[in-house]
């Protein structure tokens, strides 16, 4: 497409029942009830002018430019603010309101610069647009009079600028942060002639305010006032693609704006799905990572990690690493060889891995970072429901009437998510939020929880085991529902079970410490206050008993009947944009792609006549067992694309000593990341710009990616590969002989072999903009709301699950709690966010404690202090805040340079080993900066990043 | 494999099925290693001194390996 933005109808879609049919210009349009003579008018290929209105905010009819004429009506209505009727007459061209308009355009131009030509948004401004729509040729008042031309730009926003002098207050900005975003952090201040748009307090500028960064103001901006810096750097754009965001699960859709090659910004598409036009700080603008110098775009190898890397030609590479493989295999077998699958990168490319570590190195041997996130939400909703996804679209939350939220930050980690929970809880839904922290939700502008259960680390299962005890005790349950959608036998067990008074909330208190009226209250909302939706993050999974407190959530969801119908629902918010789709492609060692067993004969034999081959019917390991089977050396090679274990999984020194021990370890990546230093192949990555493929995100929606520009891996020899052209390179070195000319392809074996993609295929997503699996005979439009008609496994599977605590225990030694998570502006271990401006809100890792612990220790905020386990220890500065409980500690694991996980333990999911990350016994004391260890490991990286020939490291 | 983390691991699964009942806890831990353990690590826990494991995992270690 060229660069046209996309249509703006003025006021929101409404959604009605009954339609009205009016006459606008003589041209009849029937549209919705509840429509706006404005949108309406736009429907019909009209365009009334506007400048205050547009259509991700409601009409707030201060501009009065959209004024009209109406059959019968007195005076001049604004179109923004007037519903439609049956049979209504709308003029919208007359001289009457020609000369309304031209006189109010004057008053606007009289105090706006007269520098179209070498403004920023010249050919891009609707002021400018609005001016020639009026037909407006001169301003009677002239230039001399009052005026806001002086004052001065607020660039503190890396992004985007605020230059007040071009702002005609139609506070747009205001209403986008206030509705779109929810943050209320810009305001209008003063009346009248005086008024100006502030962000945050007096004396705040945009940067100091409570501003996201998330973009909408600027979206939202008629001029040139709210401008993102890279238009005025690079020029206005000439054309746009439509892509799916690479950051988180939610999975954004923009615009990706480009002048040739260049990318000038990303603008949130209005018709995205998940998205619905709105955007974070992270897709939006931290895309700078994609053109980063310490971006590596040759190949590289080495005989040893003690050894500087050597560029290659791709060819050099590809052979070098095939022999190296095919030696290990004939020496060792099969199964000494893996492969880590990239939840960052495409459904073609995950699947094309675990092809080749199943055909061509011949194990089972595959995991993906699943493992360490959700493979617990895979195991838990697989047990109760029959398959191992969320229940829901992203729309649903719109009609639920109690959201319960466990373990998730939202606001933090799924912020375009966010925006869209608070703006149902500002229509009045209530929230009850189960988490050790006072997450941002708990009270913030017009939201606050009805319920904060703040409970010890560690003890998800009781809080819910409590909270189902009080749903049967007390007769709240869906006996009907239960009786027909769900097993009987297994219910009564589980029933049973939970009635047993050493689950009430007042026993189980003493563990969760969570005051039992509370919960008893929270639990009754659930229960009894209309549509409950739960939506949870890795605050469930990360846990020895992740999978149980899965189960549990399944069971409270049965339990009270919210499954299979909109505003209900189990939802698992997952972490990277394409996490989902990753284990959907069966990235996990025990299964194929659609969630099949490899020991099941049918579904092998299937794949094993359309690949050629023999496959092993044993399940492969698992990334923490392999780790332990390099360190046992039975595990010698490993293939990882797009993921940073060392960095990103626990036990540091356990992941350090697992790489340290294999004979190959190939690192596929944009960037020489920390698990490079333990690689002796580096094959350079290509961006989520650079490829087309499809991901597949929280709710199940697949979605294009579309390439926007080649890839800049092509080394000295000019020519770039996407990431699933190198993965079928290595098939080829290895004697495979793939030829998929196009990730389509791709998709097309992928849709033949799995009953749930049997419809899917890249024309389909292309003429349909996305589909939410399973897309098949049954369900040939996708599934937006899952288990309608009944359970995927038939019926619902209550499972008993019992609260067993955690090995990890505080003590004398180590008597605070470590949980740990992540923040807005950076991204999971920092790799594409550390090389963007975003680090100015988040320059390091930092550790929040409690005042009381704080006082204890005599430590103040910003004081260096020593965390200590069992495990490890690293320095870090603290932040002394009431948002944790007495007792609790919490930092994030965005930086390499603090190591939150030299501290965390290998205690693990009993059913997934999913690492027990949100629970480590610590000790917290004053230190004098960082520690030996950590300089250590700074040498360490530094010396392994050494490239031949190059003057310095590559970070 | 460390056969000391594989004990761990089986101890955890017992646990956590315990409640299940003995029998049902047992049928399902076979199935469990049978479903998620790849080879060695199942031929490790059979290697494995049967009084470090709790009585539901000593049991199902034992029917996997008459299975196996």
């Amino acid at each position: 497409m060229g660069y046209e933005p996309q249509a703006d109808f003025g006021t929101p879609e409404v959604h009605s029942e009954t339609s009205v049919t009016l006459t606008i210009d003589g041209r009849a349009v029937t549209v919705p009830a509840g429509t706006s003579v404005m949108r309406a008018a736009a429907k019909c290929g009209g365009a009334i002018p506007k400048l205050c209105a547009t259509d991700n905010v409601a009409a707030f009819g201060s501009c009065r430019l959209c004024l009209v004429e109406v059959d019968g009506m007195r005076g001049t209505p604004a179109s923004c603010t007037t519903p439609v009727a049956q049979g209504m007459v709308v003029h919208t061209q007359t001289p009457r309101l020609q000369k309304l308009r031209k006189g109010v355009m004057e008053l606007y131009i009289s105090d706006h610069p007269l520098d179209c030509l070498t403004c920023s948004a010249n050919n891009d401004c609707e002021l400018q647009d609005t001016a020639a729509q009026v037909g407006l040729r001169d301003v009677r008042y002239g230039y001399a009079g009052a005026n806001h031309l002086g004052l001065e730009t607020d660039s503190s926003n890396p992004y985007f600028d605020f230059d007040p002098s071009k702002c005609i207050a139609c506070s747009r900005c205001v209403r986008a942060c206030d509705e779109v975003q929810g943050t209320f952090a810009l305001t209008m201040d003063g009346r009248g002639f005086a008024s100006t748009i502030s962000a945050g307090q007096a004396g705040d500028n945009f940067l100091s305010s409570e501003c996201v960064s998330c973009g909408a103001c600027v979206q939202a901006c008629p001029t040139a006032t709210l401008q993102e810096k890279a238009v005025k750097e690079i020029g206005k754009p000439e054309r746009a693609v439509i892509t799916t965001c690479a950051y988180c699960g939610v999975g954004c859709t923009f615009r990706a704006e480009m002048r040739g090659e260049q990318l000038v910004r990303m603008v949130p598409w209005k018709d995205g799905k998940a998205n619905r036009g709105h955007s974070c700080v992270k897709g939006r603008f931290a895309w700078g990572y994609a053109h980063h110098k310490d971006r590596i775009t040759t190949p590289m190898i080495r005989e040893s990690i003690d050894q500087p890397w050597r560029e290659v030609s791709w060819d050099e590479a590809l052979s070098h690493t095939a022999e190296r493989l095919k030696a290990i295999k004939a020496q060792y077998g099969a199964r000494a060889l893996g492969g880590i699958t990239s939840s960052r990168c495409t459904n073609e490319e995950t699947y094309l891995v675990q092809k080749l570590v199943r055909v061509g190195f011949g194990s089972n041997n595959v995991d993906t970072c699943a493992r360490v996130c959700h493979s617990p939400t895979g195991y838990g909703l697989k047990q109760t429901f029959g398959t191992s996804a969320g229940t829901q679209d992203f729309d649903s939350v719109m009609d639920a009437d109690v959201v319960l939220l466990i373990g998730a930050n939202p606001t933090d980690a799924h912020p375009v998510f966010a925006s869209r929970m608070k703006r149902r809880l500002r229509q009045g839904a209530r929230l009850i939020v189960i988490d050790p922290r006072r997450i941002d939700l708990v009270r913030s502008p017009h939201v606050e929880a009805a319920h904060h259960l703040a409970l010890q680390p560690g003890t998800n299962v009781a809080v819910l085991t409590a909270m189902a005890h009080v749903i049967v005790t007390e007769g709240l349950v869906d006996e009907a529902f239960v009786r027909e959608r769900c097993e009987l036998d297994a219910y009564e067990d589980w029933a049973r079970f939970v009635s047993d008074a050493r689950h009430s909330p007042e026993v189980l208190e003493a563990v969760t410490r969570v005051p039992a009226a509370d919960l008893r209250a929270a639990a009754r909302l659930y229960a009894t206050g209309g549509n409950g939706a739960i939506y949870y993050g890795l605050g469930v999974t990360e846990h020895s008993q992740g999978s149980s407190t899965v189960m549990a959530i399944a069971n409270l969801a049965m339990a009270t009947g919210n499954v299979g119908r909109r505003g209900v629902g189990v939802n698992p918010l997952r972490g990277q944009n394409n996490v989902q789709g990753a284990c959907d492609m069966g990235s996990f060692p025990h299964e194929l792609s659609g969630y099949r067993h490899i020991s099941d004969n049918s579904t092998r034999a299937l794949f094993e006549q359309d690949w050629g081959v023999t496959l092993d019917p044993e399940p492969g390991l698992r990334i923490p067992n392999m780790l332990d089977a390099a360190v046992d050396g039975s595990f010698r090679a490993l293939y990882i694309q797009g993921e940073d274990i060392l960095q990103s999984d626990p036990n540091t020194h356990h992941v350090a000593a697992g790489l340290a021990a294999m004979d190959i370890v190939i690192v596929h990546d944009l960037f020489l990341n920390e698990t490079a230093n333990y690689a002796h192949v580096f094959l350079p990555g290509s961006t989520f710009l650079e490829k087309d493929g499809t991901f597949t995100n929280a709710e199940r929606r697949i979605q294009l990616v579309r390439k926007v520009m080649e890839p800049a891996n092509g080394g000295a020899e000019g020519k770039g590969l996407a990431d699933w052209q190198v993965t079928q390179a290595l098939a080829n070195a290895m004697g495979l002989g793939w030829n998929y000319a196009h990730p389509s392809e791709i998709m097309d074996e992928i849709a033949r072999l799995t009953p749930s993609f049997s419809g899917v295929s890249h024309a389909r997503l292309d003429e349909a903009g996305s589909l939410q699996w399973p897309v098949n005979a049954a369900h040939p439009d996708g599934s937006p709301i899952m288990h309608e008609d009944g359970f995927v496994r038939g019926k619902g599977h209550f499972v008993v699950t019992d609260y067993v605590p955690t090995d990890e225990k505080t003590g004398p030694r180590f008597p605070l709690l470590l949980t740990t998570g992540r923040i807005l502006s950076q991204y999971n271990v920092g790799a594409q966010t550390r090389r963007t401006e975003n680090s100015i809100w988040h320059e390091e890792d930092v550790l929040e404690i409690h005042p009381t612990d704080a006082e204890n220790r005599g430590l103040n905020s910003g004081d260096w202090v020593r965390l200590a386990s069992r495990t490890g220890e690293t320095t870090l500065r603290a932040v002394v805040t009431d948002r944790v409980a007495p007792g609790v500690v919490y930092t994030t694991f965005h930086h390499p340079a603090t190591q939150a996980n030299v501290v965390t333990t290998e205690y693990s999911d009993w059913a997934t080993n999913c690492p027990e990350y949100k629970v480590t016994a610590v000790q917290v004391s004053p230190s004098n900066g960082p520690s030996d260890w950590q300089r250590d490991y700074e040498e360490q990286a530094a010396r392994s990043r050494r490239i031949m020939g190059h003057a310095e490291a590559a970070e | 494999m460390d056969i000391d983390h594989l004990v761990v691991m089986a101890n955890q699964i017992a646990r956590n099925l315990a409640a299940r009942g003995e029998d049902a806890a047992v049928e399902l831990m076979v199935e469990h290693i049978r479903d998620f353990w790849d080879p060695r690590m199942k031929a490790g826990i059979l290697t494995a001194d049967p009084k470090r494991l709790d009585r539901i995992a000593a049991k199902a270690i034992a029917q996997l390996g008459v299975r196996h």
